[in-house]
């Protein structure tokens, strides 16, 4: 490989040279390690570099090869059906301000003509040290932080940010708290999928399904207005319960919500599944075992697409998950019509717990009535020094968690969307995780889009779901 | 874990949701338990873990402990600054287990899962970003969240926040 190949043929020769000249190239040869990636070309630096140059591990990722190996085992680059002609191809830039990269994500592609053959995705573009934030803010003011992480399913975020601290503070919530943050988690997944929906339709062509998905999930962020005074970025689930009681004739609109989208999900079928060209663009493209996804650490929907039956909600029972009737999506083979149908099935089963959520709602308090981590109510202030006072310290300098660390995961649209909390024992996070199901879910791209169309890898991409926020932090 | 090379098991020195309360006693949420490698055991437990049935990594983070030293670590742990916690979960068996090794800080460097779980390769690209561990075998140990030509690694704890000085309308200027 590259012993074989002279200086002067340089494989990236398609492309025209620098103008001020290839004497870079002989530099790019000599260096080594990982910084002789980065290839020089008229358009600056590129990081993905020759074929020859990242053969060994990141190939066998590729192909999926240095899964479940035995030890001992080395696998010869060369033994995988890889294209090894460096002449022919192409590195393009998807991104990162690409309208089908749902944020700023920027994919390298190279193309075989229209085949791809490695894709790198490159993130960091809406980094904004979010984990860095959570340690100077309160457990308190930790959730404002959070929820705008994954921006579709903001709830999820403060969710699980609320159990993590919960646990070390070893509190336990009231029933109804458990009922309500339930009810609003499961609101949260069908915008987001609807969301999803939306924005999938936009990829392949269908811009009707985008008008229909943003039309359904403003239904339900009216009714998150409602309940908590914002559409997004809620802050409404927090350390010690929620911040407030569903507001009065919830049942209602929650109802009303249920007995719109469900049979709407019927007319996104007839739109969709039926339609041959939707499914001339789903089906096959974008395979992945469900060996690969476990061992990529994949979750959510693109996990259950490969026919893995992997629900937290389910496996590992939070809140009163244990206590409603569902069933875990799951699909066969792995490719994008398999994601899009667990999605659409998943809207579904999710408007099936609403309506048992609505049944089984028990009265009761909305928060646990701990001075030292609930404020007290506004009324009380009045009335009472304590209450000020504790009103005034939970306010200011928050509520102290005893030291410790745990990790709590819940299902989020996206998959495992899990927490590591350390604490110090003072009113701050020392050190605050998110395990973003985005970030990881990333990494299946390049197995996922090898081999396909360049036109699929819009498509691809969509059905990975991913949420910059989340990804980058 | 009979087969893990010999770490320390927390045997509840440790608070683990579970002996920390959980948010429900009524259901304790599963996946306390803690195990403490030392660097030496650390690739060939996670290896015993995996063929336990651990089959996937759910996430990997680095922690700096540089001004927390004093926390509680089970006997015959010695606390060093980074530590590096690895959560496998086991599908199977609906478990999930915390692999937490002590990495120094003059010597920052952990070997690689890579070859175990290729999962971990984001995450472990996270770690080296935000904490400089380095983690060996890494077939891309570049930035993946910051820019290459960044100095420093934010998530330290000797890491500024930074601000922006506030511009009041009618100050003088800073010259």
């Amino acid at each position: 490989m590259s012993e074989t190949t002279p200086p002067d043929a340089h494989p990236d020769a398609h492309l025209p040279p620098p103008p001020s000249g290839g004497a870079s190239d002989d530099d790019r040869s000599a260096a080594g390690g990982p910084r002789s990636l980065v290839v020089e070309t008229s358009e600056g630096p590129q990081e993905l570099g020759r074929r020859t140059a990242t053969a060994g591990a990141e190939l066998r990722r590729e192909a999926g090869a240095v899964l479940r190996l035995p030890e001992g085992v080395a696998v010869d680059p060369s033994e995988i059906d890889v294209e090894q002609s460096d002449d022919e191809t192409m590195i393009i830039n998807m991104g990162p301000q690409h309208p089908s990269t749902h944020g700023v994500l920027r994919l390298m592609l190279e193309l075989d003509g229209e085949t791809v053959l490695r894709t790198k995705p490159v993130i960091g573009y809406l980094h904004t040290g979010m984990e860095k934030t959570a340690e100077e803010l309160t457990y308190v003011q930790g959730s404002t932080n959070v929820t705008r992480m994954d921006y579709l399913s903001p709830l999820h975020n403060e969710l699980v940010l609320s159990l993590a601290v919960e646990s070390l503070l070893g509190v336990e919530m009231p029933p109804r708290c458990d009922w309500i943050r339930m009810l609003l988690v499961e609101l949260n997944r069908v915008s987001s999928h609807l969301m999803w929906m939306a924005t999938n339709g936009m990829d392949i062509g269908s811009t009707s399904m985008m008008i229909y998905g943003f039309r359904e999930r403003e239904m339900i962020l009216a009714f998150f207005e409602k309940t908590t005074g914002l559409r997004m970025n809620h802050n409404f689930i927090r350390p010690g319960g929620t911040a407030a009681d569903l507001p009065d004739g919830w049942e209602d609109d929650v109802a009303i919500i249920c007995d719109t989208v469900l049979p709407r999900t019927d007319e996104y079928d007839e739109l969709l599944t039926g339609q041959p060209v939707f499914r001339q663009r789903s089906e096959g493209i974008g395979n992945i075992s469900a060996e690969e996804a476990l061992a990529l650490s994949l979750t959510g929907p693109i996990l259950r697409s490969t026919g893995v039956p992997w629900d937290l909600r389910r496996s590992m029972p939070y809140l009163r998950y244990d206590e409603v009737e569902f069933d875990v999506i799951v699909g066969t083979y792995g490719d994008n019509f398999d994601r899009y149908s667990i999605r659409l099935n998943e809207i579904r089963e999710s408007v099936r717990i609403i309506r048992q959520i609505v049944e089984k709602m028990p009265a009761g308090d909305y928060r646990v009535q701990d001075k030292k981590v609930t404020p007290p109510p506004r009324a009380r202030i009045d009335e009472s020094m304590e209450a000020l006072i504790h009103h005034f310290k939970v306010y200011t300098e928050g509520f102290r968690v005893p030291e410790g660390e745990v990790y709590v995961a819940v299902e989020s649209p996206r998959g495992e969307l899990g927490c590591y909390l350390v604490s110090d024992g003072s009113p701050k996070p020392y050190r605050m995780h998110i395990r973003g199901p985005s970030f990881v879910n990333l990494q299946g791209l390049p197995l996922m889009m090898r081999g396909g169309l360049v036109a699929d890898a819009v498509a691809v991409c969509s059905s990975v779901d991913p949420v910059m926020g989340e990804v980058d932090r | 874990m009979s087969s893990a090379a010999g770490a320390t098991p927390a045997a509840g020195a440790t608070p683990t949701p579970a002996a920390a309360g959980g948010t429900s006693p009524r259901r304790p949420r599963p996946g306390g338990e803690v195990l403490f490698p030392t660097r030496a055991q650390y690739g060939g437990l996670v290896r015993s873990l995996r063929d336990e049935g651990f089959e996937m990594c759910a996430d990997l983070c680095a922690v700096d402990y540089l001004a927390h030293p004093g926390r509680t670590l089970p006997e015959g742990v010695t606390p060093e600054r980074f530590e590096v916690v690895v959560n496998l979960l086991s599908l199977s068996q609906a478990r999930r287990v915390r692999v937490r090794v002590q990495v120094p800080a003059d010597d920052a460097v952990l070997p690689s899962l890579f070859d175990v779980y290729p999962g971990t390769e984001a995450m472990e690209r996270e770690a080296y970003d935000l904490f400089g561990v380095v983690f060996e075998g890494h077939p891309d140990m570049t930035r993946i969240l910051l820019p290459e030509e960044w100095e420093g690694h934010p998530l330290r704890k000797d890491y500024g926040v930074g601000r922006v000085p506030v511009q009041f309308k009618g100050a003088p200027g800073p010259r």
